[in-house]
């Protein structure tokens, strides 16, 4: 047999570790100063693309698909090489996914602060940007497979399973959830509306997690683990359980992240069952991780990078055990738009993903620079700190979630809401918010540590160069089964085959869950007082949505009786068959808004957007003081607006769209008349009107600013079925 | 506001076999996986394994 030499590819590897440090420290960073500002609302007063709205989804993107992303691709292009014992395929792609996907970090870390936004979680970037997504993604790919078809090991380890799971789930998901309707090259409309919208969504938000956190650092502990530990994983045929039944069962449990919403009850109960058997397989991999350890528990005292692993993968169980309990109706009632959440998702990014991460790094670095770690005690050091961060990160906002939902749903004797003022549940919190801040504020001290640490590892290492490799070619065989060979063993020699099959297996729940979705369409009932946003309201949803509300106020009301209390009827599928996209959020850090039109009057929203804390002190609402700027706000687009929304099926005739600048003008004009009810807004209207006339400024009339638009859409909000309960009693 | 959704549900057509299809999938898969994974023999199970520690 020819023994074949051939160099593996780590200069690859070592740009992707170097990216994932580098964001890693951005988006904790931006993580860090979002925690802040829930101590100082208004620290980045005035400056719009540094309000929270804007960077809160420029956190989640930079952690899941910098950090993360990043930390991913290191480690898949590092084992995959030697999994297969072959170079990847092609540098050219390997290149062009390195820096595609860093322009695309770039681009989003431009694009979400400036405020576009789709508003869907964890899927915010626009249109164009989807599209680099995709193709850097068939990029990345087509050179996985490629790799794997020129392979010198016959066999394919369970990890690259993991891998090609990981491919196919996200492409399908991406492209499935992004489908969009562009209106200009910064702003589209989601294609789904209102209750299709929310599972489309959650289908994607549920599985970016399985297939973007979960399957491929679960490739990647079955790699690095066997690896540092210098003994196979405890069990193999565990393993293939684990994947199976994993990427099976994963795929239905998206809408447990909508129970209690206008979402049919048999789709969340679908959800639910899927989500309680999950443990099972999550739980298993968890065991297999662990036990790989076994007998060489002494190792896990003196090396650090297995001490990350060891808390990586029991995070991994923790939060594998704790998403299947929230997804019970009983204890998700308690949990949902609570600071819960936040703790659940920090024990999966910041155990699981990071210390994968840092365990991987300062075992790579070291092994690919021909040197020794520069200071084992720095990142013993690291190690503590960052554990220690998780716990004070976690414990706070889990004490934060049940105090929340505890006031949330108290009543007095006399049937009243004990804390019927939203705000008193957000002070009294404010003790464990600190905590958090503190608690992440380690976590990135364990950061730059590892920075510290590896800058001086790589400074004494010799420069990292690909490696040579020799191993001998592989023999061709049949492309059939050969004699005495059992199907499995032929399947997992033949790469297409076996994506052929993990493909079906996510279909299977995929399809499932999504044809019922997309025949309820015609199934919603039509509630007939429900009609299309105007023009005037259309432009202050856009602004909603550009700012980032969604964040933080949910816009779905549950059929509990301390919901209905507080906010009015519970949320009805028919009322957001115009909503594109949906706005039903994930958390309450401020009140619910589905029924907030009419509660206040204009001058009450007028004043609450320029200080929160001048109308309710003690308020963690940022002012949005530039929507109130002395520019009048950009009309341009609305006659494309209400076109887009028409061919998406929102019923406005050509009339409507025709008139759309003008019924604008006059609703806009309609909202100041009713500001000038309020003598103060009047004395101060006309302040800055003689101000902008003595520096010579052009006056925009307020009609014409931003604030009015935004009013107009907040004003609206439930009141069609508001309408409706009136008619009917 | 859960009876009038369910109202919309049973008015797509042959919904109550629904759950039956995927129960009858997922009991098929995971028969299925027990089988395979069960029938491998111990050498080949060691030798697939080895490979991360081969390179």
């Amino acid at each position: 047999m020819e023994m074949q030499q051939f160099y593996y590819d780590n200069k690859i590897v070592k740009k992707f570790i170097y990216a994932t440090i580098v964001f890693g420290v951005v988006g904790m960073l931006v993580g860090l100063i979002l925690a802040t500002m829930f101590l100082f609302p208004n620290m980045t007063d005035g400056i719009s693309w540094l309000s929270f709205g804007r960077l809160r989804p420029l956190h989640t993107n930079a952690v899941i698909f910098a950090f993360v992303g990043n930390a991913m691709f290191a480690g898949v292009y590092y084992s995959l090489q030697r999994l297969l014992k072959a170079r990847m395929f092609s540098d050219f792609l390997s290149n062009l996914n390195f820096w595609g996907w860093q322009l695309i970090i770039v681009a989003a870390a431009v694009s979400l602060p400036l405020g576009y936004s789709t508003s869907k979680e964890y899927a915010e970037l626009e249109w164009p940007i989807d599209i680099a997504i995709a193709l850097i993604w068939v990029a990345f790919g087509i050179n996985m497979i490629g790799t794997i078809l020129k392979r010198r090991e016959r066999h394919l380890y369970v990890a690259i399973w993991f891998y090609i799971a990981t491919f196919v789930t996200v492409a399908v998901l991406h492209i499935f959830n992004s489908l969009e309707l562009p209106i200009s090259m910064t702003k589209s409309y989601s294609v789904y509306a209102g209750v299709q919208d929310a599972l489309v969504q959650w289908w994607y938000g549920h599985n970016a997690v399985a297939f973007f956190l979960t399957t491929p650092f679960l490739g990647l502990m079955y790699y690095f683990v066997p690896k540092v530990a210098n003994r196979p994983v405890y069990s193999y045929r565990l393993s293939i359980v684990h994947f199976w039944s994993l990427i099976f069962l994963y795929i239905w449990a998206g809408p447990h992240h909508l129970l209690y919403s206008a979402l049919p009850t048999w789709a969340q109960n679908l959800g639910v069952v899927f989500s309680i058997m999950l443990i099972a397989p999550s739980w298993g991999g968890m065991i297999n991780g662990l036990l790989t350890l076994r007998g060489v528990w002494d190792k896990v005292r003196e090396e650090p990078v297995l001490k990350f692993f060891v808390v990586a993968i029991t995070g991994y169980g923790m939060a594998t055990f704790e998403g299947p309990m929230l997804s019970l109706k009983n204890v998700n009632a308690i949990a949902h738009y609570t600071d819960w959440i936040i703790a659940h998702v920090h024990v999966g990014a910041l155990a699981w993903n990071g210390f994968m991460a840092f365990g991987i790094i300062y075992w790579l670095i070291p092994r690919m620079s021909k040197s020794t770690l520069y200071s084992t005690k720095l990142a013993n050091f690291h190690f503590w700190i960052g554990t220690l961060g998780i716990i004070l990160y976690a414990i706070p906002m889990y004490v934060a979630g049940f105090t929340q939902a505890s006031m949330w749903k108290q009543f007095n004797p006399d049937g009243t809401l004990t804390y019927g003022n939203f705000l008193e549940t957000v002070t009294q919190i404010m003790p464990m918010y600190w905590m958090r801040a503190i608690g992440g504020a380690l976590y990135l001290t364990g950061m730059l540590v590892l920075v510290y640490n590896i800058i001086q590892t790589v400074r004494a290492g010799e420069t990292i160069e690909d490696e040579l490799a020799e191993a001998p070619e592989l023999q061709k065989i049949s492309a059939g089964r050969i004699k005495g060979e059992k199907y499995h063993a032929w399947l997992e020699r033949k790469p297409i085959q076996l994506t052929i099959f993990a493909v079906i297996a996510i279909l299977i729940g995929g399809i499932v869950q999504i044809v019922p979705t997309i025949v309820i369409k015609s199934n919603i009932p039509i509630i007939a007082s429900v009609k299309p946003y105007s023009p005037l309201e259309l432009q202050g949803r856009d602004l909603y949505i550009r700012e980032g509300c969604v964040g933080c106020h949910s816009q779905s009301v549950r059929p509990f009786r301390s919901e209905v209390e507080r906010y009015g009827p519970q949320s009805k599928a028919g009322e957001f068959v115009y909503d594109h996209p949906f706005l039903w959020g994930s958390k309450r850090t401020g009140p619910d808004l589905l029924r907030e039109g009419g509660k206040y009057n204009d001058n009450w929203h007028f004043n609450h957007f320029w200080s929160p804390q001048s109308i309710s002190a003690g308020s963690i609402m940022p002012a949005y003081k530039w929507l109130f700027a002395n520019e009048a706000m950009d009309i341009s687009m609305t006659e494309k607006k209400m076109q887009a929304m028409q061919t998406l099926g929102v019923p406005y005739t050509d009339e409507q769209i025709a008139n759309g600048q003008k019924d604008l003008r006059a609703q806009a004009m309609k909202i100041e008349e009713s500001l000038k009810n309020d003598p103060d807004f009047v004395k101060s209207y006309d302040a800055s009107k003689k101000k902008a006339e003595a520096r010579g400024e052009k006056f925009v009339p307020m009609n014409e600013r931003e604030i009015v638009a935004l009013i107009a859409y907040i004003q609206r909000l439930g009141t069609d079925i508001k309408v409706k309960d009136n008619s009917n009693k | 506001m859960f009876e009038q959704i369910k109202h919309n549900l049973e008015t797509i057509e042959g919904i109550e076999t629904y759950p039956i299809i995927s129960l009858l999938i997922f009991f098929a898969f995971f028969v299925g996986l027990g089988l395979w994974v069960f029938s491998y023999k111990k050498d080949k199970i060691e030798e697939m394994s080895q490979i991360p520690l081969n390179d």
